[in-house]
C-alpha cells in the first residue's frame, strides 16, 4: 500500500453513514474508492452540487457539471444543484458533517496553513477558510514530511487558513488529534514506530502508553 | 416584454473601467459569447469581480489574456498562470477573498445590506485592515458588500421577460450576481416563450435583467 492508499483508506474510516462530506482536489477525492457499500452519504462539491457522484462515463459528459476542480462529473440520483450563495451557507451554517483538506503545515494548536507560500504560491483560497472555518469536523489529510521535512510543527509559519483547531490528522504515518492538551498520537500506519513519527515531527507529541495500529 | 439584444451592441454599452460581476466558476456558467465579444471590442480597464479568472483561453481568461482586465476581486486564480504573471508584473491588481465571503458580499450588495459578519478569515491574513465586530459572545469579522456596474450572467433559458432558469453547477455566482449591478445582460443557452419557465423554476425574476443576448443563428 502507497502512501496516500493509506491515508485515503484511513480517512474512509471516519466517514459515517448520514453524512454530507466535503472532499478536496487531489488526495482527498481518493477517499471515495474505499468507503463501505452499506455507508449512505452524500458529498457536496462546493461550486454547486450536494449529491456529487464519480467522474462522467464516456457519453455522461455535460458542460455544466463539474466538481470544484473542474473535472467533469455525474450526480447521483437525489442530487441538487444549489448556487455558490447556498453552497457556502451549507458549509458555513453547520450543515457540512465534514472537510477533507490537504495540508502544508499543522501546528500544536491544531491550526492548519494550505492555501499559499509567500512570494511562492499565490494561487488564492478559494474555499478553503470557508470549509475549515465552517464545517462540523475538518480532517487533514496529507502525507507526513514535505519529501523528509515535517510538516506538524510548533507553529505553523505558513499564513493560516483559519483560527480554529482541525478534528484530526491522518497521514501514511500516523492519526494524530488535535485536543486541548495538544497533539495526542492516537495510531500508528502500518509500517510506521512510536519513534519514526516523533522523528518525522517538530511539533511535541503526547504518547499514549499504547498506540494501535491503524485498523485498515 | 424584452427584445433580444445584439452581440456587438451589448459590449458597446459597457465603458472602460467598468466594474464588472461575472458568473462562472472555472469558466463552467460563463458568458463566452458576451466575453468573445467584449474582447473583440477592445475596450478594458474593467474590474472584474468574479469566483476565478478560468484557465488561459476560457471564460475570464480571454478578458485576462487581452489585457482588458485591470483588477480582480475573486477567490482563486490559481489555474490561470497569465493572471499570476501579469499580478507579479504590477499590470493586475489582485484583491483575493474567500469564496463564501465573496458570494456574501456580493449578496449584500444586490439585498442592500451593509455588509457581512462572518468567522471565515479570522486569524488569517484576510483579517488585516477590517473591523471584528462581536455578537452573541462571538468573534466576526465585518466584510463591506460589493456593486458592479454591471452584471454579466449566463443561464439556461431565458424568456422575453427576463426570467432566468441555469443548468447544474452553472448556477455558482449568477443568479446573486443578477441582484448586484445596475445593469444585467444575461446570455442564456435558449430563448423560450414567455410562459415556457414554469414561475417555480425561475430562479432569477426577469424584472432583474436588463438585457438579453440575442440567440445563435
Amino acid at each position: 500500500m502507497n502512501a496516500k492508499e493509506i491515508i485515503a483508506r484511513r480517512v474512509a474510516m471516519e466517514v459515517k453513514d448520514g453524512m454530507l462530506v466535503n472532499l478536496g482536489i487531489g488526495l482527498p477525492s481518493m477517499v471515495t474508492n474505499y468507503l463501505p457499500d452499506d455507508v449512505d452519504v452524500m458529498f457536496q462539491a462546493e461550486n454547486g452540487v450536494v449529491g456529487l457522484g464519480g467522474s462522467a462515463m464516456p457519453g455522461f459528459e455535460n458542460k455544466d457539471l463539474t466538481d470544484a476542480g473542474g473535472g467533469l462529473v455525474m450526480a447521483v440520483p437525489g442530487a441538487a444543484s444549489i448556487d455558490s450563495a447556498v453552497s457556502f451557507g451549507l458549509i458555513r451554517g453547520g450543515h457540512l458533517d465534514m472537510t477533507v483538506l490537504g495540508g502544508l503545515q499543522v501546528d500544536e494548536r491544531g491550526y492548519l496553513a494550505n492555501w499559499m507560500v509567500p512570494g511562492k504560491m499565490v494561487p488564492g483560497m478559494g474555499g478553503a477558510m470557508d470549509l475549515v472555518a465552517g464545517a462540523k469536523q475538518v480532517i487533514v489529510s496529507m502525507v507526513h514530511t514535505a519529501k523528509g521535512s515535517p510538516k506538524i510543527v510548533p507553529e505553523c509559519t505558513l499564513p493560516l487558513t483559519a483560527e480554529r483547531r482541525v478534528s484530526l490528522i491522518v497521514t501514511e504515518m500516523a492519526v494524530i488529534e488535535p485536543t486541548d492538551e495538544g497533539l495526542v498520537l492516537r495510531e500508528l500506519g502500518p509500517e510506521a514506530t512510536v519513534e519514526q513519527v516523533v522523528q518525522a515531527t517538530t511539533a511535541k507529541l503526547i504518547i499514549p502508553e499504547t498506540v494501535p495500529r491503524m485498523a485498515l | 416584454m424584452k427584445t433580444a439584444t445584439k452581440l456587438e451592441d451589448a459590449a458597446a454599452l459597457i465603458p472602460e473601467g467598468a466594474v464588472l460581476l461575472i458568473g462562472g466558476f472555472m469558466a463552467v456558467g460563463t458568458p463566452e459569447r458576451m466575453i468573445d465579444a467584449l474582447v473583440e471590442r477592445g475596450v478594458g480597464g474593467f474590474t472584474v469581480v468574479a469566483n476565478d479568472t478560468a484557465l488561459v483561453g476560457k471564460g475570464i481568461g480571454k478578458l485576462v489574456t487581452a489585457g482588458l482586465v485591470k483588477k480582480v476581486i475573486a477567490s482563486h486564480i490559481g489555474l490561470n498562470p497569465e493572471t499570476q504573471q501579469k499580478m507579479i508584473a504590477g499590470e493586475i491588481e489582485v484583491e483575493l477573498v474567500p469564496q463564501g465571503t465573496l458570494i456574501e458580499r456580493i449578496r449584500a450588495g444586490g439585498v442592500g445590506l451593509g455588509g457581512v459578519l462572518t468567522q471565515t478569515g479570522l486569524g488569517t491574513p484576510v483579517e488585516e485592515g477590517k473591523q471584528i465586530v462581536e455578537v452573541q459572545g462571538e468573534r466576526y469579522l465585518l466584510e463591506e458588500p460589493i456593486r458592479g456596474d454591471f452584471a454579466l450572467i449566463k443561464a439556461k433559458q431565458a424568456d422575453y421577460k427576463g426570467n432566468l432558469d441555469y443548468a447544474l453547477t452553472a448556477h455558482n455566482f449568477n443568479p446573486v450576481m443578477a441582484m448586484a449591478a445596475e445593469t444585467v445582460i444575461a446570455e442564456a443557452e435558449v430563448i423560450v416563450p414567455i410562459g415556457a419557465i414554469h414561475p417555480d423554476a425561475v430562479k432569477t425574476p426577469g424584472i432583474l435583467v436588463d438585457h438579453i443576448l440575442e440567440g445563435e443563428l
